[in-house]
């Protein structure tokens, strides 16, 4: 049996790549919130507070726009709930885990360590319960640091970034980036074009509620999609 | 400009409701199995909220008033094309990049 420091190493290892990501989404986010008035300190709050990009910049983008405190808070929340897939699809592995232990893992996890987590217990159904939190603690060490240090270097650099810069629309392009690679199956290609058509068309309910209704069609394309396949026997 | 009172509620209110969503499963249910309604459900929210978000944004930028904008039009399709067909983020996100200022700089 391997060594739980060896096993904490692979997942070092394993989350170590996704640095090259992380260190430019964190620092715009630090640049957008200090554009959208935040100063260092909350900017850095937000990220260690809330560890979900997307739902940072949902956020701090509807309140700019002014919109209602409960409906940032609807949006933000929405855009999150892949956390809930999360913690669901980790709970068969770490649900034994005592209360404390648990928490922690819980406020680790994220769209990476999630990922390589559940890949490597599949492939290594023989590590015991302090094995795979090792491994999960693993993927998260070189993952939050980056991603709480590179809000405040964003922060900092905050003012100093140009309008030519356009970086209204490094959001968009990189939750294209994001998403792209998820769409593996029919299922969540029309989930993914389900909540952009129904987005489009209800852009003019008012405080962006479009988004969260448009997100609620899309999943449930994709869901109902994937339980008619799975009756016909075309779902792999 | 963001009112103090609203960020610092914003900020707690997400915070605790992210928690509150990855500890629900791990931490409440257990080890118990979970009913597959709502697992079915919860594997697409990604794919569907994500681009919900963003489509208002590429077709209609804020940042032009709203009208849409050639540079960040190709520059969104680029990011796209490049996402399918090397399944990479980085790639990606510097395809549509160095589109979007190549773009700026041709028709700007």
């Amino acid at each position: 049996m391997q060594s739980i420091k060896s096993i904490y190493w692979q997942g070092m290892r394993a989350g170590a790549p996704f640095i090259l990501i992380l260190v430019p989404f964190s620092t715009l986010f630090g640049v957008i919130a200090t554009e959208a008035g935040l100063n260092v300190t909350e900017a850095l709050v937000m990220s260690a507070l809330v560890v979900a990009g997307a739902a940072q910049f949902t956020a701090v983008q509807l309140m700019t726009e002014q919109v209602p405190v409960l409906i940032v808070l609807a949006a933000a929340l929405t855009v999150n709930l892949r956390m809930a897939m999360y913690s669901a699809a980790l709970t068969p592995y770490l649900g034994q885990l005592s209360l404390p232990k648990r928490a922690l893992a819980a406020y680790f996890t994220v769209d990476q360590t999630y990922a390589c987590s559940v890949a490597a217990y599949e492939a290594h159904p023989e590590w015991d319960l302090s094995r795979k939190l090792g491994y999960f603690l693993g993927v998260a060490t070189p993952i939050m640091p980056c991603w709480l240090g590179f809000t405040v270097v964003g922060a900092l650099l905050g003012g100093s970034v140009p309008d030519s810069m356009a970086l209204d629309f490094a959001i968009p392009i990189t939750f294209i980036a994001i998403v792209t690679p998820m769409l593996r199956t029919g299922a969540h290609r029309a989930a993914a074009l389900a909540g952009i058509a129904a987005s489009l068309c209800l852009t003019w309910l008012p405080y962006s509620l479009g988004v969260i209704f448009a997100g609620f069609i899309g999943m449930t394309v994709g869901a109902e999609i994937e339980r008619r396949m799975v009756l016909r026997g075309t779902w792999t | 400009m963001i009112d103090k009172t609203t960020l610092w509620t914003v900020i707690a209110g997400i915070g605790i409701g992210s928690f509150a969503l990855r500890f629900a499963f791990l931490g409440l249910v257990g080890d118990r199995p979970l009913p597959g309604w709502l697992l079915r459900h919860l594997r697409y929210t990604a794919v569907a909220v994500l681009p919900a978000l963003i489509a208002p944004l590429v077709l209609w930028p804020p940042a032009t008033g709203g009208e849409p904008d050639p540079a960040r039009l190709l520059a969104a399709l680029v990011a796209l094309g490049v996402g399918l067909l090397t399944r990479s983020v980085l790639g990606a996100i510097l395809a549509g990049g160095i589109t979007l200022y190549a773009g700026l700089t041709l028709f700007g």
